[in-house]
C-alpha cells in the first residue's frame, strides 16, 4: 500500500507549494487553497474504517537506507486510525476557522499555512510510522513546526519565549526518547515497532529494558505536557488560537499519549511503567486542574485544563497497562477498561477542547480581550457562542447529556478499580487514585464553569472591553458547531464509535485480550445509582460551593509563591546554562589566534605523536628508498637555507618571499619525481597564496611591534619543533609499516576502471569522487565564510534591537 | 597608490589571454594528461588575480560583471547534480562513464561524464578564490 505513504507526504509537499500560490494569487485567502488537503485526507482515512474495524491492519514499506535498517514503513491499525481521523478532521475544521480568524491583509498567511501543513504531515507520520527512526524524525518535525507556529507573531517577546521554551523541552524529551529507541534497537536488533512488540517476552529481562522504558516515557511526558514538564504548554498559548486548538489541545500534545499507547504492548505489565505513567498522569491531572482555576486569561485556563485532561488520559493508560501483568485472564480484564476509557476520552477531549479553544478565539476576536476579570454579560450579545461554550464546558466538566459525562464516569470506574488490584502494591497505595481523581474533578468542574459564567453571565462592562462585542461570522462559528454536534452525538451514540474505532484500537493495544467476553464494553449513560454517579454528584455540589466561596479559599494559592514555581526553575536552568557555557567557552575562546593554533597543533602532536609512540610504529626501512641525486641534494640545500632565513627575516615581505621559495622548491621536487599534476597545482597554489599574503599585509600589525619575549616565543618554538619532528617521523615511518595490501593496482588499471589515463584525475573524479565533491562544498563554505566575516559586519548597535 | 604600472598593465592584457587559454587547455586535457578541474580552475583564477593586481578592483568588476559567489555556488551545484545524474541511470551516486564518438572535424573524440563533474569543481574553485581575494582587498 504505497498510498498511505503518499498521504503522509501530501501535506508536506503542499506546504512547499503554498508560498508559490501566495505569490501567484495575492488576492486569494490561502486557507481556501489549503482546505481541500485535510478534507481529502480525512475522506481517505474514513474510507479505511471498514477495513480497520474488521481488525485488519494496513501495512506498507518503502526501503530508505537498507544498511541502517531504515525503512519508511507505515502501519495503520485502529489506534493510528483514531489519530489520523483527529489530525485530518480537526485539521480541516481548524483551517476553515483560521480563514475567518486570520486576516489576509495583516498576517503572513503563506508562512502560517506552510507550517500548519508541515505539522499535519509530520503528525500523520508520527502516528503511522512503524519504524522507530522514522517515527523519531516525524516526532521532531512536529516539535519544529510547533516552534514555528508558536513564534508566528515573532515580534512579540512572549511568543519567542514560549516558542523557545516548548522547543527546548519537547526536543530535549525527544532526544531522550531517541536514546530509548536506540536501546530498544540494541535489544531487539530491529527498528520495526510491530516486530519489537512480537519480541516482548524475550527482552523483558534485558538490563536495558527499564532504562529504555524511562527514556521513552520522558519523550512522551515532555510532548504531552506532563508534570513537571507541563510548563511549556501555557506559554505555547502565544500562538494564534487556531494553532492552540489544533496542536496544543487536539493533536500534537496527544502524540505522547499515542506513544504510550503504542508501546503499552511492549512495556505494559512492568511495574516501573505502571507507576510512572499512572502516577505522573494522575498528579498532572490534579495539578493542572488546580492551577487552571487561578488563571485569569481564558487561554491560559484552557492550557492548564488541557494539561489536566492529558494527565487524566495518561493515568488511564497507566492503570490499563496492569492488564498485561501476568497474561490475559478474565480476572484482569477489568483493568483493560481503563485503556478503553482513555481512548474514548481522547476522542471526546478533542471534540470539546477544540470547540472551547475556538470559542475563546471568537470571544478574543469579538471583544479584544481574554481576561475573565474584564469579561462578563456577553450572553445577549453572543448567543450562539454562549450556547456552544455551554456544550463544550459542560462536557468537560463531565455533565450529561454530553460525551464528557460518559468518559468521566468510565474514568471514575477505572480509578475505583485501582485499589482492588493485587499487584504493584496497589492494595496499599491504590486508594490515592480515586481520591486524587475526585479532587481533580472538582477543580475541573470549577474551571469549566468559570469559562461559561464569568464570560457570558454576570455584569456587562463595556468600558473594560476594547471593541464592541458582536456575534462572530458564520464561517467562524461553523467549526465549533460541528465539534459541539459531535459532543452531543457521541453522548447518544457512543457505541457506534466504540464499534468502528475504539474496538480495533483496543485490539491493537492489547492483542492478547482479543475476542474475550467484556473486553469491549457497551457504553451506556445510565448504570443505576452506583459510586461513580455519587462521585459526579459530589463533584457538582462541592464544585458549586467552592466556586461561590472562591474568594475565601484562594489564599491556598499563596502557598505556592511565584519564586518557587517550576517556571522560575526553568528560567534559572536556562540562565545558568547560558552563563555557565559562556564562562567555559570564554576560558579557551580567547579571540587570540596563536592560542587556537596551539590547541590545534598541540592536539595533533598529542594524538598522532602519542599513537606513534604507544603503538611502537616508529620504524625506518630505507631498503626500498631511491638514491639521492645531485639535483635533489641542491634543492634540499636551497630549502634549508630558506627555512633558516625565515627565522631571521627582518620584515614580513622577506619572510613571505622566502616562504614562497619553499613552495616553489617543493614544486621542483614534484617535477623531479615525475608528478607534473602536483607540480602544476603546487605552482599555481603558491602563486595565489603569495598574492593573498600580500593582500593581507595591510591588515597585519608591524612585525617589530610583536612581543618577541621568551615567554611568548618558547611555546611557539616547542610546538614548531614538535610538529616538524612529528612530520618527519611519520614520513619516515610510513615506509616501515605495511598495514594492508597496496591499492596501486587500481591506479595502474585506471584506464580500464575509470576510462582515464591520468591517474591523479581518475582518483579525484572517479575513485574518490565523493571526497572531491565534499571538498568543493567545503571550499565553497570557506569562501562564503570569508565573505561574510569581511563584508557583513553588524552596524554599530544593530544587534541590540533583537534582544529587547 | 601605484604611480606607473603601464608595463604591468600592458603585459597583463596579453598574458591574461594566454593564461586563460592555458587554463582551459589544462581543464580539458585532464582526462589523460596532466591537468583537470582543480588545476584548470586555479589557473583560470590566477588570470583573474593578475587582472586585479594590474588594474584596480572597480575597473575589473566593471569589465567582468560577474557575481563570483554565484559562480562558486553554480559550480558546487553542478558537482552535486552530476553526481545525482548517475542515479537516473540506476548506478550509484557519482558513478562516471565515458565513451568515444566519431565527430566530423575532430575525428575520434572521447567524452566523459567526469568532465561535467570537473567543470563544477573548476567553477567552484574560480568562484571561491576570487571571492576571497576581492572581499579581502575591498576591506582595505
Amino acid at each position: 500500500m504505497i498510498s498511505i505513504h503518499a498521504f503522509i507526504l501530501i501535506p508536506i509537499l503542499t506546504a512547499f507549494l503554498i508560498p508559490i500560490f501566495g505569490r501567484q494569487f495575492p488576492k486569494l485567502h490561502l486557507g481556501w487553497v489549503v482546505l481541500p488537503v485535510p478534507i481529502l485526507l480525512f475522506s481517505f482515512f474514513v474510507s479505511k474504517i471498514p477495513v480497520i474495524s474488521a481488525n485488519k491492519a494496513i501495512t506498507g514499506s518503502v526501503a530508505w537506507i537498507r544498511a541502517l535498517d531504515l525503512h519508511f514503513a507505515v502501519y495503520l491499525d485502529g489506534l493510528s486510525l483514531i489519530f489520523t481521523l483527529l489530525i485530518t478532521g480537526i485539521g480541516s475544521l481548524v483551517v476553515l476557522y483560521s480563514i475567518f480568524y486570520l486576516s489576509k491583509e495583516k498576517e503572513s498567511l503563506s508562512h502560517f499555512y506552510t507550517y500548519l501543513l508541515l505539522f499535519m504531515g509530520a503528525m500523520l507520520g508520527v502516528v503511522l510510522s512503524d519504524n522507530l527512526m522514522v517515527l523519531y524524525l516525524f516526532w521532531e518535525l512536529t516539535s519544529i513546526s510547533s516552534f514555528l507556529l508558536i513564534a508566528f507573531w515573532f515580534r512579540r517577546k512572549k511568543s519567542r519565549y514560549g516558542a523557545q521554551k516548548s522547543f527546548l523541552i519537547t526536543v530535549g524529551g525527544g532526544i531522550a526518547m531517541l536514546v530509548g529507541f536506540i536501546m530498544l534497537q540494541v535489544m531487539t536488533a530491529t527498528n520495526s515497532v510491530q516486530e519489537i512488540i512480537a519480541m516482548r517476552d524475550s527482552i523483558q529481562d534485558h538490563e536495558l529494558f527499564v532504562p529504555s522504558l524511562v527514556l521513552i516515557l520522558l519523550g512522551a511526558f515532555t510532548k504531552s505536557a506532563q508534570f513537571p514538564f507541563h510548563i511549556w504548554l501555557p506559554d505555547a498559548m502565544e500562538a494564534p488560537t487556531p494553532v492552540s486548538a489544533y496542536l496544543h489541545s487536539a493533536t500534537m500534545v496527544k502524540a505522547g499519549l499515542f506513544l504510550v499507547a503504542r508501546f503499552t504492548p511492549v512495556f505494559g505489565g512492568e511495574a516501573t511503567w505502571f507507576w510512572l505513567v499512572s502516577g505522573v498522569g494522575i498528579f498532572t491531572m490534579f495539578w493542572g486542574s488546580f492551577t487552571a482555576v487561578r488563571q485569569n486569561d481564558l487561554k491560559a485556563l484552557l492550557a492548564y485544563s488541557t494539561i489536566s485532561q492529558l494527565g487524566l488520559m495518561m493515568s488511564l493508560f497507566g492503570l490499563g497497562s496492569a492488564a498485561l501483568q501476568g497474561g490475559a485472564s478474565t480476572n484482569s480484564i477489568i483493568y483493560t477498561q481503563a485503556i478503553f476509557a482513555a481512548l474514548f476520552h481522547l476522542v471526546n477531549h478533542a471534540t470539546f477542547k477544540g470547540a472551547l479553544f475556538m470559542i475563546v478565539g471568537i470571544v478574543d476576536h469579538g471583544v479584544g480581550t481574554r481576561d475573565v476579570r474584564k469579561l462578563g454579560g456577553l450572553l445577549s450579545l453572543m448567543p450562539i457562542t454562549f450556547t456552544l461554550s455551554v456544550i463544550g464546558s459542560f462536557s468537560m466538566a463531565g455533565l450529561p447529556p454530553f460525551n464528557g459525562f460518559l468518559s468521566k464516569e468510565m474514568f471514575f470506574t477505572a480509578v475505583l478499580n485501582a485499589p482492588e488490584m493485587s499487584i504493584f502494591s496497589m492494595d496499599t497505595w491504590g486508594l490515592l487514585f480515586p481520591i486524587i481523581a475526585w479532587i481533580g474533578s472538582i477543580f475541573t468542574f470549577i474551571y469549566s464553569m468559570i469559562i461559561v459564567f464569568r464570560t457570558f453571565l454576570g455584569p456587562y462592562r463595556r468600558e473594560r472591553l476594547e471593541k464592541d462585542p458582536h456575534e462572530a461570522p458564520i464561517g467562524m462559528l461553523l467549526s465549533p458547531i460541528v465539534l459541539c454536534t459531535f459532543v452531543i452525538l457521541l453522548f447518544f451514540f457512543p457505541n457506534l464509535l466504540s464499534k468502528y474505532l475504539l474496538a480495533p484500537a483496543m485490539n491493537g493495544i492489547l492483542p492478547t485480550y482479543q475476542n474475550m467476553e467484556g473486553f469491549i464494553p457497551k457504553i451506556s449513560a445510565w448504570h443505576g445509582f452506583n459510586l461513580e454517579l455519587l462521585m459526579t454528584a459530589g463533584v457538582v455540589i462541592l464544585g458549586i460551593v467552592l466556586m461561590n466561596t472562591y474568594r475565601f479559599w484562594n489564599v491556598i494559592y499563596d502557598l505556592f509563591p511565584e519564586k518557587l514555581s517550576l517556571d522560575r526553575g526553568y528560567q534559572w536552568i536556562l540562565a545558568a546554562s547560558e552563563s555557565g557555557s559562556k564562562k567555559a567557552t570564554d576560558r579557551y575562546m580567547t579571540g587570540f589566534l596563536p592560542n587556537y593554533l596551539y590547541y590545534i597543533f598541540g592536539f595533533l602532536l598529542l594524538m598522532v605523536g602519542g599513537t606513534l609512540f604507544l603503538s611502537g610504529s616508529i620504524a625506518f626501512d630505507p631498503s626500498n628508498d631511491a638514491s639521492v641525486s645531485l639535483y635533489e641534494g641542491v634543492f634540499v640545500g636551497i630549502m634549508s637555507i630558506a627555512v633558516v632565513g625565515i627565522l631571521f627575516a627582518k620584515s614580513r615581505m622577506t619572510a613571505t618571499l622566502l616562504n614562497g621559495l619553499l613552495g616553489y622548491s617543493i614544486a621542483v621536487f614534484f617535477v623531479l619525481f615525475r608528478a607534473p599534476d602536483l607540480a602544476l597545482t603546487q605552482l599555481v597554489v603558491e602563486t595565489v597564496t603569495t598574492v593573498l599574503f600580500l593582500l593581507c599585509f595591510y591588515h597585519l600589525p608591524e612585525w617589530s611591534k610583536e612581543d618577541r619575549s621568551w615567554k611568548v616565543r618558547f611555546p611557539k618554538i616547542i610546538i614548531s619543533i614538535g610538529m616538524g619532528a612529528l612530520t618527519v617521523l611519520i614520513a619516515l615511518s610510513v615506509q616501515g609499516n605495511k598495514l594492508f595490501e597496496s591499492i596501486s593496482s587500481y591506479f595502474e588499471d585506471s584506464y580500464e576502471l575509470a576510462g582515464g589515463r591520468n591517474i591523479v584525475n581518475s582518483i579525484l573524479g572517479d575513485f574518490r569522487a565523493f571526497d572531491t565533491m565534499l571538498e568543493v562544498v567545503v571550499l565553497f563554505i570557506a569562501g562564503i565564510g570569508v565573505y561574510t566575516l569581511v563584508k557583513l559586519k553588524a552596524p554599530q548597535g544593530g544587534d541590540k534591537i533583537e534582544r529587547k | 597608490m601605484r604611480e606607473n604600472d603601464i608595463i604591468l598593465q600592458t603585459v597583463s592584457k596579453v598574458a591574461v589571454f594566454i593564461i586563460l587559454t592555458f587554463g582551459v587547455y589544462l581543464f580539458l586535457s585532464g582526462h589523460h594528461n596532466p591537468g583537470g578541474g582543480f588545476i584548470g580552475g586555479l589557473t583560470l583564477s590566477s588570470a583573474f588575480v593578475l587582472l586585479y593586481i594590474a588594474f584596480d578592483v572597480e575597473s575589473v568588476n566593471a569589465g567582468i560583471p560577474l557575481n563570483y559567489k554565484m559562480v562558486a555556488a553554480v559550480g558546487v551545484l553542478i558537482a552535486i547534480c552530476t553526481g545525482m545524474g548517475s542515479l537516473l541511470f540506476g548506478s550509484a551516486f557519482l558513478s562516471q562513464s565515458s565513451a568515444y564518438f566519431n565527430l566530423p572535424v575532430f575525428g575520434k573524440t572521447g567524452f566523459a561524464t567526469v568532465t561535467l563533474f570537473e567543470s563544477g569543481v573548476a567553477l567552484g574553485v574560480v568562484g571561491v578564490v576570487i571571492t576571497i581575494m576581492v572581499s579581502i582587498s575591498e576591506d582595505v
